[in-house]
């Protein structure tokens, strides 16, 4: 009986299990053992190198790690900067305000957007040779000349702008999700703080922050999932990785997999990245669990 | 008196100054939005010498040429097609996979899970070719299940990550009541936990069907005959290796847009109010 | 009742959309892919042209953009999946490497037969791209494999109208790199490159120089104009260090021409596409550009005035080269089922009518010798430039890829000014050693 009971039980697992085996565990295998190899992609032949990539990504690489730099501040910037945003545009909304239907429409406008697009689109809108130079004219009409900048081009504040331009692209998921959150709070503990005397501030600290922290966490290992992948943006919007200063990870595989046909390095390199993604979401993942 | 007037005027400074707040974000999303249809209005010419966002030209039979040089039909239908077969694969696989885990207990289950957790965090470079070569084997290669395997295999385990997240939360009550009422676990998962589920769902909806519907690299790779490429495969004619028609890529970019955006109507006010409705007062 | 319709909704979409209907055909059938967005149609024109008279249909797919081509074909060659024709976008390596998979038939039979008539039809510097040579360095035998459907070189072009306002002889353009220099400066102080709130001015040289080989291209040209081709070839083979000072004086040509404010502002960050619609909008005096460009500036703006020169000569030791050969070629699948009847078609592809039409259609240079007469004066500046034309496919060695990257992203710190010529001279140098001893390692 107990034994029917467990295979019962499996069959709910079943179909995700063979897709997942078939389309992920199978090319993983793949290329995970590739990254022992020197293979430029087309010969049949391949040449074990054995760890040999891998010490070459720990010691020599220098872009590589220069690239996950970059990435890991374009995160730290959508976890801050971003998460923040969203988190304020659902409290506003979370209120009984008139047009609530309309900013949630509005805000999801961003990620629905193609990366491609929202990069051709910034571009144009920041820079001033081959844009209209929107920004600097705002900055100066709303007087401030002095911040005017050139803000693409500029290798000191290239990364920096992609950050923020990322952040437009990204707010609107955690938009949502901390929306649907704050939705969940039952009005009832406000009323019962109200009543009891408490601020606005001190309910907002005592009851709403505690009880979003679980979501805030999901948003956070989202956040970095995504934003450390990101490269589409980065192309379109300052055309490459500008001397190593908008260099990020993906973007050093695909130049390995195709500018030096290294495909293996390029699976070596791309294990070291999950590695590191890993250990980030498992530190996320520990931490909110001490956090229930 | 002045204590009233004080609280008033305090709280209409405040609604007036988030007001401020949402309609400054909301300007700045909707700017690159307008310049994307008041650009396809334009002819190639006037796209960069007419900077202003005020449409001076309505050239609408770019949309009807966009749709017919791109071969929009087929493709768009081909989109439509792949869309709701993989959001609907993923949204039965991984509910059902999700509430196993959270809910039903069996050997290796824990195991499972963090594979599948794994798999959301590592991505594979180069997993077009291994893909490729794999579908070649089963013979799936050049065919759209192949493709919608692949496809419902990409979001399967941010899926299962969101919506078992969701049931770990959701109170046993209900559960046990239908439990007690005889029904099945299939049952439970079907009448219960589904129904209570559905922001979370609306969210895997929304985003497995932008997932699915900006994909263009695999069905490049993968399909060989242009009756089975999704739409964007299709507006990458417009990119063209030399010469970018401007006009009627924007024209192709807005009319892919808009289906997603279409979704997103649909589903958001399931994530909030099926958020509230759903709302189990302890 | 509801999940047995749906399950049955979804078995009955699958099973018919399951089936890749397959077709048997008496005809034979050639199968083209290609990544050639703005020819497809001028390809298709010839492909029914070409069925009305010997009966053979010809099949072109269209897959672009070009890197999700080249990825395509990757896979299909790891998949033996390859069509009839197709074209490899890549290095002379990447060439090689596919030839040894045995994934591309040698031409070379067909192209000398008859006395070498199909091979005397082309410019001799458009096989040579597709060519392996007794000497090379890729272990490959040598022979020709693949065929050149147009030619192209890539040089400098410059708007004659801006010309005029600069006060210039609009059809006298700079020959010395001083005299770039010297309009360089001319332009600064015109307002050009200022920053501020305004909208900058007039700007002097775009290139999409955030796609790096461009850089590359320029900085071998003036190689070659300062140390000769011997060279730079020893130093491709690692006969030469990186830090001699020919090629400081390479690495300093770039540091010369941002202090001289003639490289357009943010040019480290543009694609190619940004810099064509730069020049296209008189906004740029000069642009860095292949022979393509002559249909994106038509199509950008028909009444651009241009012309093309050779970029400057820094020295006049030796003559200054630039990069030109076969633009697209065309390979042909080894292990096609129809391969004679592939050969067949590119031949008559690359006959003087076909690349007339084509040369007029798409503004492309053709690669048969005699359809030179019907193209446009633009186009026939950049075919003259032919003769001082050379290609890295065409030197029988590589160099390191790492090496190359390297040596692009110094220029690119040079050019914003993070690094001096010397500096990234002994950067490259020094991946350069790491993987000679790499290479001997093994």
């Amino acid at each position: 009986m107990k034994i029917r009971q467990g295979l019962e039980n499996y069959i709910f697992v079943l179909p995700a299990v063979t897709i997942f085996a078939v389309f992920y565990v199978i090319p993983f295998v793949w290329v995970f053992q590739l990254g022992l190899f020197e293979w430029d992609g087309i010969s049949f032949t391949k040449t074990f190198v054995g760890l040999q990539n891998f010490k070459e990504i720990l010691l020599q690489d220098r872009s590589w790690w220069q690239s996950m730099w970059n990435a890991s501040y374009i995160t730290l910037i959508a976890l801050t900067f971003q998460n923040i945003l969203a988190f304020m545009l659902a409290w506003a909304c979370d209120r009984e305000i008139k047009m609530k239907n309309f900013y949630r429409v509005i805000f999801f406008i961003p990620p629905v957007l193609s990366e491609v697009v929202v990069g051709m689109v910034w571009r144009f809108i920041i820079n001033d040779i081959d844009g209209a130079n929107i920004i600097n004219h705002t900055l100066a009409g709303l007087g401030m000349p002095n911040l005017v900048h050139n803000w693409l081009s500029d290798p000191n504040t290239a990364l920096t702008t992609v950050a923020l331009v990322h952040c437009w692209k990204g707010f609107g998921w955690g938009f949502l999700i901390f929306l649907a959150g704050l939705q969940t709070i039952p009005r009832e503990l406000y009323e019962a703080a109200r009543v009891d005397g408490a601020s606005a501030w001190q309910s907002f600290r005592k009851i709403t922050i505690p009880l979003m922290i679980p979501i805030m966490i999901l948003v956070a290992i989202l956040t970095v999932l995504g934003t450390m992948q990101v490269f589409v943006l980065i192309v379109s919007l300052v055309g490459g990785e500008f001397a190593g200063h908008t260099s990020v990870p993906v973007l050093r595989i695909l130049a390995s997999m195709r500018g030096s046909s290294r495909f293996g390095y390029a699976c070596a390199q791309g294990i070291t990245f999950g590695i590191v993604l890993v250990a980030i979401s498992f530190i996320q993942y520990r931490f909110s669990k001490k956090n229930q | 008196m002045k204590n009233v007037l004080y609280y008033k005027s305090k709280k209409v400074v405040v609604n007036t100054l988030i007001h401020l707040f949402l309609i400054s974000v909301a300007i700045t999303c909707l700017y690159p939005l307008l310049w994307m249809i008041i650009s396809s209005l334009k002819t190639q010419d006037m796209i960069f010498k007419d900077v202003s966002l005020i449409p001076h030209q309505f050239r609408l039979e770019n949309y009807s040429r966009a749709w017919q040089e791109g071969g929009f039909g087929r493709n768009f239908l081909n989109s439509i097609i792949y869309t709701v077969s993989v959001v609907f694969g993923i949204v039965i696989i991984s509910s059902m996979a999700a509430y196993a885990f959270s809910r039903l207990r069996f050997i290796g289950s824990k195991w499972l899970f963090i594979m599948f957790m794994a798999a959301m965090m590592i991505p594979i470079p180069g997993s077009f070719v291994a893909l490729y070569v794999l579908l070649n084997k089963l013979h799936l290669r050049n065919t759209p299940i192949g493709y919608i395997l692949c496809m419902i295999n990409v979001g399967l385990s941010t899926s299962i990550f969101l919506l078992k997240t969701f049931f770990d939360k959701m109170p046993k009550e209900l559960e046990d009541a239908a439990r007690i009422d005889g029904c099945s676990k299939l049952g439970i998962w079907w009448h219960v936990a589904l129904p209570l589920a559905k922001p979370v769902l609306a969210v895997v909806i929304v985003f497995n069907a932008l997932t699915v519907w900006n994909e263009y690299i695999l069905a490049l790779i993968i399909f060989d005959n242009r009756q089975y490429m999704p739409l964007q495969v299709a507006l990458q004619t417009f990119q063209g290796e030399f010469v970018t028609n401007y006009p009627l890529l924007m024209a192709g970019l807005t009319i892919t847009a808009l289906p997603i955006i279409i979704v997103y109507l649909l589903m958001q006010k399931y994530i909030v109010k099926g958020v509230t409705q759903g709302a189990i007062v302890g | 009742m509801l999940i047995r319709s749906a399950v049955l909704c979804i078995f009955a979409i699958f099973s018919v959309l399951g089936c890749s209907g397959q077709k048997i055909d008496s005809k034979p059938t050639i199968t083209v892919w290609h990544w050639m967005t703005d020819r497809d149609p001028a390809f298709q024109v010839l492909a029914k042209k070409y069925e009305a008279l010997t009966g053979t249909r010809v099949n072109f797919e269209l897959y672009a953009p070009s890197d999700a081509y080249s990825q395509k074909i990757r896979a299909a060659a790891q998949g033996i999946n390859l069509p009839d024709v197709f074209g490899i976008l890549g290095e002379k390596r990447d060439f090689a490497a596919f030839i040894k998979a045995g994934h591309i038939l040698d031409i070379t039979p067909y192209m000398e037969a008859d006395n070498s008539v199909w091979k005397n039809k082309f410019f001799p510097k458009a096989l040579a791209v597709n060519e392996f040579s007794p000497d090379n360095s890729y272990g490959i035998n040598p022979g020709i494999f693949g065929v050149p459907i147009d030619i192209m070189t890539i040089q400098m072009v410059y708007n004659k109208k801006l010309f005029k306002e600069l006060g210039l002889n609009p059809n006298r353009p700079p020959k010395t790199f001083q005299e770039l220099l010297d309009i360089g400066v001319k332009i600064s102080a015109a307002g050009g490159s200022a920053s501020g709130g305004k909208s900058a001015g007039m700007q002097g040289l775009v290139s999409g120089w955030g796609e790096v080989w461009m850089i590359d291209c320029l900085a071998n040209n003036y190689a070659f104009n300062i140390m000769g081709k011997d060279k730079v070839l020893a130093t491709i083979k690692g006969e030469i260090p990186y830090t001699d000072p020919d090629w400081i004086q390479v690495f300093s040509v770039f540091k010369q021409m941002q202090e001289s404010g003639i490289l357009a502002k943010g040019i480290v960050t543009m694609i190619n596409k940004s810099a064509e619609q730069l020049f296209a909008n008189e906004k740029a005096v000069f642009a860095f550009n292949g022979s393509w460009c002559v249909n994106v500036y038509k199509g950008m703006n028909a009444n651009l005035e241009y012309g093309a020169m050779l970029p400057p000569e820094v020295s006049d030791k030796y003559p200054i080269a630039i990069w030109g050969g076969a633009g697209s070629s065309f390979m042909v699948n080894a292990r096609s089922k129809n391969k004679e009847e592939a050969v067949k078609f590119l031949s008559w592809l690359t006959d003087q009518d076909q690349q007339a039409y084509l040369a007029q259609e798409t503004n492309n240079l053709p690669a048969n010798k005699n359809s030179l007469s019907k193209i446009p004066e633009i186009l026939a500046q950049f075919a003259r430039g032919m003769d001082y034309a050379t290609h890295p496919n065409v030197w029988g060695v590589s160099e390191f890829s790492l090496v190359i990257e390297a040596f692009d992203r110094g220029i690119q710190s040079i050019i914003i000014g993070e690094k001096t010529p010397e500096q990234v001279a002994a950067e490259v140098q020094k991946i350069k050693e790491r993987e000679l001893a790499k290479k001997r390692a093994r």
